[in-house]
Order: structure tokens, then sequence, then C-alpha cells
């Protein structure tokens, strides 16, 4: 739904050039939602601006439903028609939320349809719909001020959502809201994936906003896109930063003589009956260290440490057991001592 | 001419009241309908704004700096022929809105490139984001989100272009500038000045406090927050400013007052 390739900003001023995206492909698949995760000046909210050309890309494409948006730019500063047109189908949604504080509630729900240019008729009943959807439908008279974050956030949403949108762009959301602010409206977001079948892209610094809402996941570092995929696939790749992000375990073993071992599900087995498998069929007591296991799709991902009794010499046979499941098995502390003394 | 003439006082003051008015009235609507495009140009050709030109708004900004240093009472005599060709005349109240007009352009367009520079470029950017233009922008956003500042802004330059009328008296435009020169100053009836200066301390001070009270209604209307909480202290700070500017106000009211007292007094010692 959204493609971008090679995306490369370069800033200039007084001379200094800045790169805040360094060749960025991206590949958001329709009607899922897909999180950018980095620390602030990683190029998130540049790589956002990029998608509907708010920033303008020094060189590369965006693809948004299938047209490439980066031919629509003309050769001016200005957006031409063609591409004011494309963005009204994109909506986007603000950190800081940016409604027009001179207008109510439904009045700013409607700007959008304002500009679209549909009668005041049209634009009303759609505002009051929308506002009823993100559960605002008593304040269409009230002012932003009047509101608390939360609400101006569904406010936002519902403006966003007012051109009929086939994507939402998120850009930190929930970054200005309290954890159970953000939760409602991370809800909110999911259902209107669900329910619309909106492609959702949004960027955030909060790996909780990823964990409860992505089906896919992006980490950016200094412009690039380090790591990418669905859930699974990140937790699939050994060594991913973000799957240990997203799932984090710890957890020491409970004293010497003991094989600590850090099991990963990417929803292939079946996980709920592997430790207990385990333990029957080599007549051994397992120990849950810690884990992070979330259910995607009616699959459980995540990952568990276990800890076996018996140094690692005792515990191959288990282990070996653990990759025949399909598991992506990682041996804690003494396994690379062991594989070194047996090179020596 | 003394207090005790006041039946012959009463029409020439009163008159010279509405030729006031009707100069400023005038010069103020010109003001605004040509400042106000203006300043929104300067904010726009800027760096980083949406039209950005850097030549446009270099020449904008000169020639309105060039007008705005210029001492009005020689913007007067320098546009005597543009006033003429435009009016038919140099004398006169229609003979005044000229030169008054084109000197509150200037200034009323920098009040306006202030007060649209403080709208938060997010919601530039939102409005973008919906696909809207350009001129949806000024529109939608720039001048209906900046509208207090603008009241405020237009508040200023009437007063402004009250003090500009009462110079423009002395080029015979007439009005409560003229009578306090011609009465006053060139024939020595000092009461008959000091009773323009009140009218004009009062007319300011009403005028400045419509003003007030109107951009204060629509402020509080929009809460002052209605975009970013991280803007909060910056709107506090402007608050806080509007505040001082409302004790200014309450001062030059209690100015206005104490030459009224004043006026009371002298009136006492001549009767």
């Amino acid at each position: 739904m959204i493609t971008t390739s090679g995306l490369t900003k370069v800033y200039r001023s007084r001379g200094r050039e800045v790169t805040a995206l360094d060749g960025v492909d991206l590949h958001v698949r329709e009607g899922e939602v897909f999180g950018v995760i980095g620390q602030s000046g990683a190029g998130k909210s540049s790589l956002i601006r990029c998608v509907n050309l708010l920033e303008r890309p020094t060189s590369g494409t965006v693809t948004v439903a299938g047209r490439d948006l980066t031919a629509l730019t003309g050769r001016g500063p200005r957006a031409g028609k063609e591409l004011r047109q494309a963005r009204s189908r994109i909506g986007m949604v603000f950190q800081h939320f940016n409604l027009l504080s001179s207008r109510t509630v439904q009045d700013n729900v409607e700007l959008p349809l304002e500009i679209l240019g549909r009668s005041g008729k049209e634009r009303s009943c759609r505002a009051l719909e929308l506002l009823d959807l993100v559960g605002l439908a008593d304040k269409a008279g009230a002012y932003p001020a009047q509101l608390s974050g939360g609400q101006k956030q569904r406010v936002g949403i519902a403006r966003a959502l007012a051109g009929d949108p086939k994507v939402l762009l998120s850009d930190e959301a929930t970054s200005a809201l309290d954890p159970e602010t953000t939760r409602s409206i991370l809800q909110l977001l999911r259902d209107l994936n669900r329910q619309l079948g909106l492609t959702v892209l949004l960027i955030t610094h909060e790996m909780d906003v990823v964990k409860s809402v992505c089906d896919s996941a992006a980490l950016m570092e200094k412009g690039r896109i380090v790591e990418s995929g669905t859930v699974s696939e990140l937790l699939a790749t050994p060594g991913s930063e973000l799957a240990a992000a997203l799932f984090p375990v710890s957890g020491d073993a409970s004293g010497d003589d003991r094989t600590v071992v850090d099991v990963t599900f990417h929803g292939e087995a079946a996980t709920q009956t592997v430790v207990s498998q385990l333990s029957r069929t080599y007549n051994i007591d397992i120990s849950i260290l810690g884990a992070a296991m979330d259910t995607v799709g009616g699959r459980q991902v995540g990952r568990m440490r276990i800890e076996l009794p018996g140094p690692y010499e005792e515990n191959v046979v288990p282990i070996g057991f653990l990759r025949e499941q399909g598991l992506q098995i990682d041996v804690l502390g003494p396994e690379p001592a062991l594989v070194q003394g047996g090179a020596k | 001419m003394t207090w005790t003439d006041w039946p012959a006082m009463q029409p020439l003051l009163s008159e010279a009241c509405w030729d006031t008015l009707y100069m400023v009235g005038w010069s103020t609507l010109i003001a605004v309908v040509g400042g106000l495009p203006l300043g929104v140009l300067l904010v726009l050709t800027d760096r980083g704004g949406l039209l950005q030109s850097v030549v446009a708004n270099k020449v904008i900004g000169q020639v309105v700096n060039v007008a705005r240093s210029m001492p009005f009472i020689i913007l007067m005599v320098a546009l005597m022929s543009f006033t003429r060709t435009v009016t038919g005349t140099t004398i006169g109240r229609e003979a005044a809105i000229v030169p008054l007009a084109i000197g509150a352009i200037p200034f009323f367009a920098r009040l306006v490139e202030t007060a649209v520079r403080e709208v938060d470029g997010g919601l530039v950017e939102a409005v973008q984001a919906m696909g809207g233009n350009t001129w949806t922008v000024v529109r939608k956003v720039l001048v209906p989100e900046a509208l207090p500042s603008l009241i405020s802004s237009a508040t200023t330059t009437v007063v402004a272009l009250i003090g500009y009328s009462a110079m423009a008296g002395t080029v015979g435009a007439g009005g409560l500038g003229d009578i306090a020169i011609r009465y006053g100053y060139q024939r020595f009836e000092t009461q008959l000045m000091w009773i323009t200066v009140g009218i004009l301390a009062v007319v300011i001070s009403l005028i400045q406090f419509a003003g007030d009270y109107a951009a204060r209604a629509l402020h509080r209307r929009g809460g002052g927050s209605g975009a970013a909480p991280r803007l909060r202290l910056l709107r506090d700070r402007t608050l806080a400013a509007e505040t001082a500017t409302a004790g200014t106000v309450a001062a030059e009211t209690a100015t206005a007052g104490t030459v009224a007292d004043e006026t009371a007094a002298d009136v006492s010692k001549v009767a």
C-alpha cells in the first residue's frame, strides 16, 4: 500500500548538510498497522512527512495506493493539484493534534471536507458520523481548548478520516498522552484498522506502541531502516534488536551447574506444549525464568528464558529437541566458552 | 473664547470630532485592506514560508521599512501631488485620508506579520496534509487563528491613526488636532486645547477598551491552547503581555481621568 524506495532526504542549511533519510526502502502491506520506531533524530518524522510529500525527498520514490506521488510534485516548491488530491486521500494524525483553536470540534472535522468542496449538509452529516465513530458525538460544539488530550487526539483522528482515506499516517500520535489515554487511542486505531480496512503507518519512540498495535515494525537508526518485517519475522531473525526490545526477557541462573536457554517462538511451533513435552520426554525439571509472549493472529509469538538443570554438556540432547521443534534457541553463558575450549 | 462660550464651542468640537472619526475610520479600513495581505505576504515569502521568495520578501520588507521610517508630517507633504490626483484636493478630511492610509498600511502590515508568525506551524502542516493549497492555509488557518492578535493590531493602528490625524490638522485636514493647533496654539485658547486633549484621551481609551475586549473574547473562546501543550508557556507569556497591555490601558484611562480632573479644575478656576 505504501512503498518507498531509495528515499533520501538531505537538509541543507548555511552550507551544512544533514542527511535525515539515507536510502529508506519501506513496504507497508494493505490493511496492516506498520510501526516505525527509533530515537529522536533517527529520521522518523522526515520519513512520515515524505510519504505525503509534506517534505520533498531529495531522491527516491514514494508510492501510495499504487500511485507514484513523487512524480506528482511538479517543479516549483508548491504542491500541484494532483498532489493535493492525493494528499486528501491520506489521513494524518499529529503528536500535538494540530486542531484549529478558532473552530469547534465539528468545524475542525469538517475542514478537510471544506477543502474537498463538499456541501454544508454533507459536511455536517459526515462530521457527526465520524465524531460518533471516535466516541465524541456529545462534544461537537465544544472548542478544542475545552477537551482533554485524549479527546483532542480523537478529534484529530476523526478529522484525518473525513476524506475517507485508505491510508492513515500517525506522527507520534500518542507521545503527548498519558499511558491510559495512549492505550485507548491505540485501541481506537486498531479498531479503525480492522473495521475500515485502514492501512496505518505510525512512527513512535515507544516500544509499547509497536507491541500493542503493530503487525509489522521497522527499526530506524541514523536515517536508515536497520530491521524490518512482521513481528514474527523479526522474532525469527537471530540477534534482532527489535525482537529483543519487543519481547524482553531477563532472569539469571538460580545457581551454578545450570543451563540457561532463550527460546524464541515465532508462531510456527505449538508453543503451549513444548515445555511440558520437553520435561516429560527427558524427565527433567524446567523452570521458567522469564517470558514475554503475545498472541498474534491466533499464534503465539515471543520469547521465553528457561533453565535446565546441569551444565550445557548434559543438556545437548534436550536443546537439540527444542531446535527440532523449529524453535530458535540461544544458549546463554557457558556455550561460547565451551566452543572456544573445544576449538583449542 | 472661554468656558462660558460653550454654545459656541460645542458645534465646533462636535464637527471636529466627527471629522477625526471620519478620517480615522476610512484610513483604518484602507490600512486593514492593504496591510493584511501585505503582512501575510511578508510571512509567506519568508525563508521556509509557503511562497518562499527571497526577492519578494526583501522588496516588500524594504518598501514597508522605508514607508515606516518616514515621519508622517513629511509623508503628508511628499504625497501631496498623489493626494491631488486621487481626491482632487490637498485640503480637507478626504485629502487627509490618503496620507493617513498610506502611512498606516506598512504599520499595520508589520503588526500583521508578527501576529501571523505566531500561528503554530503544525496547523499549516495539518491543512497541507488535507490537501489544502496556500490560499486555503491563509483563509482557514493563518487569518482565523491570528484573529485575536489581528484585532489587537488593528486597535493599535486606530490609536496611532488618531495621533497622525491630529498632525494632519496642520495641513488643513480638520478634526480635533486642527482645533487644538488653530485655537489652542495659534490663538492661545488653552482651555479649548485641553478639551480636545481630553476628548482624544477618552476616544482612545474607548477604542482600546473595545479592541481589547473583542480580542480577549475571541482568545478565551479559543482557550489559547488549541494546538500544543509545549506552546503553553509561550501562550502564557502572550497572556501575561496582554494583561500588561490591559494594565497600560488602565493607566491610560487613569491619565485620561486626571486630564479630565485637571480640566474640571481649570473650569472651576475660570468660573
